[in-house]
């Protein structure tokens, strides 16, 4: 298989990271490069194996529904883009 | 001092030789020195490292002791340390002051080490020379030509020029054991679960497992003390029992059985790196262990399987770089994708980008099953052959990496050649297996040879032991380059 370039634009829209035409062209062969690597992986039949998720066999563990973080709104929007009236401001959404 | 191990260090304070306040001041000279060539740190404060000691010195003062009560120690920046600058080696983070500790600082806040500062790492620990740093490039301190290994290059360089007596790294895909070998100190990536990942930035969360960097087995296992543990925190931290790391150093070895993996010591295996290993099995075999062959015949289909596994997680661990809450935003946008699509675009660095794109196709729709489930059906294979392979020995050995340190842009502008220089790490992390790295010799350039040490799940202890008695035996680890 073989990303085409515009395979790759659609792939960056979904990632949210904007790509210009140059830097699409050059992803794209380098992408093909890595998906050449990958497709190794189709040379094995795995059929009946089951995948594997995770190296530990785990549930998840569950405990009580209690608040038990503080608040620090003040902290962390310390570190904030961009912030008001304790709000987390980003451009308009809703017309 | 500056050669000298934890236990020394310790024994330096506890007999008021020197106080931890001087101690942590002879390092920060060092590094005052050594960082403007190396690159090892990205961020120093010296008023927190004081203000650490100090307190350090109240309580050994107030009678209480620990073996790293005043120890200085740097940890990578991938560890959110609460008002600390914490970057994770990318634009995105520059300016990120941590709100809260991760489980692992904490951890050793408990024991009283004092933290010397954050150490450099390829951005999002992404890389395997750390010149994907967007805070530059690591230099290797036995060779400035030379990369350091990464991602947890900084904390090997730092280790390796003395500027830290240790140091803590991650390891995803061999980012402890490969920076650890192409030094010349000690790494151990414990089994997956043992070290909560609490406040650990995340890259590929099934195989992220924090470890200790030191210049000794010993060391190691006097980390590794402190960072393991439960924490409720992080839904994959095992419940187990706590153990004390160093009880089985001193165990004679006679009987060990060591296997060795056919297909480490194929093609590709630079000819200066096999005669070290070689020789230090060798070393092994009159210390009393014996060695028998073994195959992991689906080691060749780690890489493939990794770079699927490993971007899938990234692209949705890294998609909270938005913007919005934290980190980076782009100066200038129009709507609320344009800032996502700006943000991301300027925040990030290419090999990140490369990584989010493939883990987003391999997840989309249409491909999932080709790409994702295939993968995993493949780590389940990979895994299998190490179960197949501890019913013959105890231990597995081999090489760490395939070369000694190559130099910088050496692996040219193709990803794909600097993926394939993990080839004897990975595996390990699929299958959540613990590993290690430790010096056994130079390459034919004079660059430090590390000796891999694949332990079944949780044999971390007979691990360090058997590293531990090499260590006894010879003097690799106590190696340090000349700067």
């Amino acid at each position: 298989m073989s990303l085409s370039l515009d395979d790759v634009k659609r792939i960056a829209r979904l990632a949210r990271v904007g790509v210009s035409e140059a830097e699409a062209a050059h992803y794209q062969e380098q992408l093909n490069n890595i998906f050449g690597l990958i497709a190794q992986m189709q040379s094995v039949d795995t059929s009946g194996v089951a995948p594997m998720a995770h190296a530990q066999d785990l549930s998840q563990r569950l405990r009580d529904d209690a608040a038990r973080e503080p608040n620090q709104r003040d902290k962390f929007q310390k570190i904030a883009p961009a912030v008001e009236a304790g709000l987390y401001l980003v451009p308009k959404v809703i017309e | 001092m500056l050669n000298a191990n934890l236990a020394e260090l310790s024994a330096l304070l506890r007999e008021k030789k020197l106080s931890s306040v001087e101690m942590a001041q002879e390092f920060l000279a060092r590094i005052e020195k050594l960082n403007p060539s190396i690159n090892a740190f990205v961020t120093l404060d010296k008023g927190m490292t004081l203000a650490e000691a100090r307190a350090a010195d109240a309580r050994l003062a107030a009678g209480e002791s620990g073996p790293l009560l005043g120890v200085p120690l740097a940890h990578k920046d991938i560890f959110c340390a609460d008002g600390w600058r914490t970057t994770c080696g990318s634009k995105m983070l520059e300016n990120f002051i941590a709100p809260y500790d991760a489980h692992v600082i904490a951890q050793f806040k408990k024991a009283g080490s004092v933290s010397l500062g954050k150490l450099n790492m390829d951005e999002f620990a992404m890389g395997s020379s750390n010149e994907t740093s967007y805070y530059g490039k690591v230099k290797n301190p036995w060779d400035v030509k030379a990369v350091p290994g990464g991602s947890s290059g900084g904390s090997a360089a730092a280790v390796a020029a003395r500027m830290a007596p240790a140091a803590t790294g991650t390891d995803t895909g061999g980012s402890i054991r490969q920076p650890a070998a192409l030094c010349g100190i000690s790494g151990l990536k414990p089994t997956y679960g043992v070290v909560s990942r609490y406040g650990m930035i995340a890259f590929a969360s099934s195989l992220d497992q924090a470890g200790p960097m030191a210049k000794s087995a010993e060391d190691l296992g006097l980390m590794l003390n402190a960072m393991a543990g439960f924490d409720e925190r992080d839904s994959t931290s095992l419940e187990r029992k706590s153990e004390d790391y160093c009880r089985d150093l001193a165990k004679p070895l006679a009987g060990l059985r060591i296997g060795l993996p056919k297909e480490y010591f194929a093609e590709g295996l630079s000819a200066d790196v096999a005669k070290a290993v070689e020789a230090a099995i060798a070393e092994y075999c009159k210390l009393g262990a014996q060695t028998v062959e073994v195959s992991l015949p689906n080691t060749n289909l780690s890489i493939p399987v990794y770079y699927v596994l490993a971007p899938a997680e990234a692209s949705s661990n890294l998609s909270r770089f938005d913007g919005v809450r934290y980190g980076y935003r782009a100066p200038e946008y129009g709507d609320l994708n344009d800032m996502y699509e700006k943000t991301r675009a300027q925040g990030f660095g290419d090999e990140v980008k490369r990584r989010i794109m493939i883990g987003t196709y391999v997840l989309s729709h249409g491909y999932y099953d080709a790409y994702y489930i295939q993968a995993q059906k493949l780590r389940r294979l990979i895994a299998q052959d190490f179960v197949e392979a501890f019913k013959q020995c105890d231990v597995i050995m081999g090489p760490t990496s395939p070369s000694t340190a190559f130099n910088f842009g050496e692996k040219g502008d193709d990803p794909v050649a600097m993926y394939l220089s993990d080839i004897y790490t990975i595996a390990t992390n699929l299958a959540g297996l613990p590993g290690m790295s430790i010096p056994c010799g130079f390459g034919d350039n004079g660059r430090p040879v590390g000796l891999q040490i694949i332990g079944n799940y949780f044999a971390e202890a007979r691990m360090l032991n058997v590293a531990h008695q090499l260590q006894q035996a010879t003097d690799w680890h106590l190696r340090a380059p000349s700067i």
